[in-house]
């Protein structure tokens, strides 16, 4: 019966996303699909992933013609047990009320913003039970970094993402910033958002920060996840860091953020034109000059956070992405006692390269 | 943050956000605060389209009605600029620009140059362009080359309102005078604007739409249409890639070689008249400079050598529509 069909949407990669394209099915009709299967390619005008299947089953039927726009939510193929009848599948099909396209205007605002102590916060957020997650980005990031992660973990605990000061759509005038700026501005937002304790999940400079805040804060921290984490070594790319901050213009930036993949290929005109627009934001060139001159001076790391995690015992996962171009992923075994895992054929950017198996190493922390 | 925005509205919360930083910045102009010596009513006009609506009461001691005169307060403006001001002087239609061309292109152009770069202008000379407003011939010019040709004065062109803020930010930053465009007709087009202010630098074109078969050239109206004649071509299996140049003086070359070094075909369209036009010159720089990548002759569309009719049907006829963009990619394409 049709409570035996489990449908395969079109995923939702982040608030901005409306439809995607179907580039490719990797499986066909009549394969037994696992949970974490690659089923097919979808690309966004932000960015291309492969798509792992939430549900197990047999694919019974592809809905979803590859090379077509789909809007998210749209039925795409259907899994069901043999038994089903194909009859049984045609009505669910026919049944299946497709979405449409959502307007813009009139969906809920993406982020929200808190004006704290430090200044004005945004983080975005997903309903749920128990201790919350945390996610903290990197040095130039923002929220969107964890458009895989978000909803995926949000099944298992209330999620927020934040962006740093000086980062995304958070206050962009802070004197001297550095890594105590970062840890006051966590500290304030859980403070306003009235959380005691969370679960902190960041990547590379949000790594050190969520180590940081873990030996400052030790009562307020219940995990550590920290993903291709700065703080755990001496070694920085500085070409990376470097360009990052000097690149004035697309030319400049598209070869410097190739660094943070594997497959350089996912270094989308979009991701390259909206870190630009943030980089000509007022404000933001003085903020990058000065985080990088406090935190990553002469091309090294300046602060470590690997013996403090260790002493705060608080339970650590280390993520890495094998390729990190970054920082190297010989760094991962730096903190005694912390879970490692190094994920092969994934960057500096492995929460989304490989967002199926980093989602499964957050959720098994919490 | 970013919100939806229309050009109209990008052009005011520039102009806002410049005013509230630097107390320097004014703005002159007719009817742009509420006409008559009105002390600031919510209803002021703001400008023949409302532009500027609602500046007075945030910035009053920056914002000054001027007579009917053109040529004296573009020339007050330069004046002003040249002492330590930064003015944003505001004519309805580039079309008036003909009679204050003395102030722009003899004394403003000129100032640094002749006083051996001890005197700076940076004046913003703010006005709308473009034919479809069904204004005549008399405020439906796109009199681009004119300011692009002179040397000394730069020249923006926006498509967008997400790069209208950036780069009138930037015009009222700069240190040199700026002919500052607005095509009349994108006023109310929207796209996501940062809160924040932000720089866009001049002389940095935009890939607006990558492609790999045909590169089209494109500044303020003619983008949108040319998106449009790219979205055609593509159920055609054409693959086009359309450049903003965004700043016709200083204008990036670099980025329109690069792209014909990789497809091969170049169509540029301009809304100005053909003869001595953006499009000429970025064809001709091409022809020398990548002249051995061109696989097929250059294609112009631009609007025919008349003025703008007044007739509807014939304004339509005049303004390079996508259909007329479409059919010159096909003809680069051999079709």
């Amino acid at each position: 019966m049709s409570d035996q069909i489990v449908p395969i949407l079109m995923p939702k990669w982040g608030l901005s996303m409306k439809v995607g394209t179907l580039a490719a099915w990797h499986v066909e009709e009549g394969t037994q699909i696992n949970p974490g299967d690659e089923i097919m390619d979808v690309e966004t005008d932000k960015i291309a992933n492969v798509v792992e299947a939430a549900d197990g089953g047999l694919l019974r039927r592809c809905v979803g013609t590859a090379g077509e726009i789909y809007p998210v939510q749209a039925l795409l193929g259907v899994l069901a047990p043999a038994s089903v009848s194909d009859a049984e599948i045609d009505a669910y099909v026919a049944a299946f009320e497709m979405p449409e396209v959502e307007e813009d205007g009139e969906e809920a605002p993406s982020h929200q913003t808190a004006d704290l102590e430090i200044g004005r916060i945004r983080y975005l957020t997903r309903e749920g039970e128990g201790t919350p997650v945390i996610f903290i980005h990197g040095f130039g990031g923002d929220s969107d970094n964890w458009l895989f992660n978000v909803d995926a973990v949000a099944a298992d605990a209330p999620v927020y993402a934040l962006d740093l000061p000086g980062h995304g759509g958070s206050v962009k005038s802070i004197d001297n910033p550095g890594l105590g700026t970062m840890v006051t501005a966590v500290i304030q937002l859980m403070d306003h958002l009235s959380i005691e304790k969370a679960h902190l999940v960041g990547h590379s400079m949000g790594g050190l920060v969520s180590g940081q805040t873990a030996i400052d804060h030790v009562g307020r921290v219940a995990s550590l996840t920290l993903i291709c984490s700065a703080g755990l070594g001496d070694e920085i790319n500085p070409d990376y860091i470097g360009g990052f901050v000097s690149a004035a213009s697309r030319k400049e930036l598209k070869p410097v953020l190739k660094h943070l993949f594997a497959d350089d290929s996912l270094v989308s005109r979009s991701m390259v034109d909206d870190l630009l627009k943030y980089k000509r934001l007022d404000g933001v060139q003085a903020f990058l000059d000065a985080l990088k001159g406090n935190l990553f001076s002469q091309g090294k790391q300046g602060a470590s956070i690997a013996a403090g995690v260790a002493a705060s015992g608080v339970p650590t996962t280390v993520i890495w992405g094998a390729e990190d171009a970054v920082i190297p992923p010989s760094h991962a075994s730096a903190i005694s006692g912390a879970k490692v895992e190094v994920i092969a054929d994934a960057g500096h950017m492995v929460m989304m390269e490989n967002a199926a198996r980093v989602n499964e190493l957050i959720k098994a922390q919490l | 943050m970013a919100r939806t925005l229309s050009m109209k509205d990008a052009i005011n919360e520039a102009i806002d956000q410049e005013m509230a930083r630097d107390k320097t910045v004014i703005m002159m102009g007719e009817d742009i605060v509420g006409g008559a010596g009105a002390a600031g009513e919510d209803d002021a006009w703001g400008g023949v389209l409302g532009v500027s609506k609602g500046l007075y009461h945030k910035h009053p001691k920056q914002m000054i009605d001027t007579p009917l005169s053109e040529s004296a307060y573009v020339g007050a403006a330069i004046g002003a600029a040249t002492c330590g001001l930064r003015p944003i002087a505001e004519l309805m239609f580039i079309d008036f620009m003909g009679v204050c061309l003395d102030q722009i292109y003899n004394q403003a152009a000129k100032f640094r140059y002749m006083f051996g770069g001890k005197a700076e202008t940076p004046v913003v000379i703010r006005a709308m362009c473009g034919a479809g407003f069904r204004a005549a011939a008399q405020h439906s010019q796109m009199l681009t080359p004119i300011f692009t040709h002179i040397p000394g004065l730069k020249v923006v062109c926006p498509s967008n309102a997400y790069d209208t803020k950036g780069l009138l930010i930037q015009a009222i930053r700069d240190n040199d005078p700026v002919i500052f465009l607005e095509h009349k007709n994108l006023y109310a087009s929207e796209c996501d604007v940062p809160e924040e202010p932000y720089a866009i630098p001049f002389g940095e074109a935009n890939i607006a739409r990558e492609g790999s078969d045909v590169t089209i050239v494109a500044y303020g109206l003619m983008v949108p249409n040319s998106l449009a004649a790219a979205e055609t071509l593509k159920k055609e299996g054409i693959d086009c890639e359309v450049i903003d140049l965004r700043t016709l003086s200083p204008i990036d070359m670099d980025t329109v070689i690069e792209s014909v070094e990789e497809t091969g075909r170049l169509v540029c369209v301009d809304e100005a008249n053909p003869r001595c036009s953006i499009a000429t010159d970025v064809s001709a720089t091409v022809a020398r400079d990548a002249f051995k990548a061109l696989k097929a002759p250059i294609e112009m569309v631009t609007a025919p050598h008349t003025p703008v009719p007044f007739s509807p049907s014939l304004e339509d006829l005049y303004i390079p529509s996508p259909d007329r963009i479409a059919e010159a990619v096909r003809k680069t394409m051999g079709a």
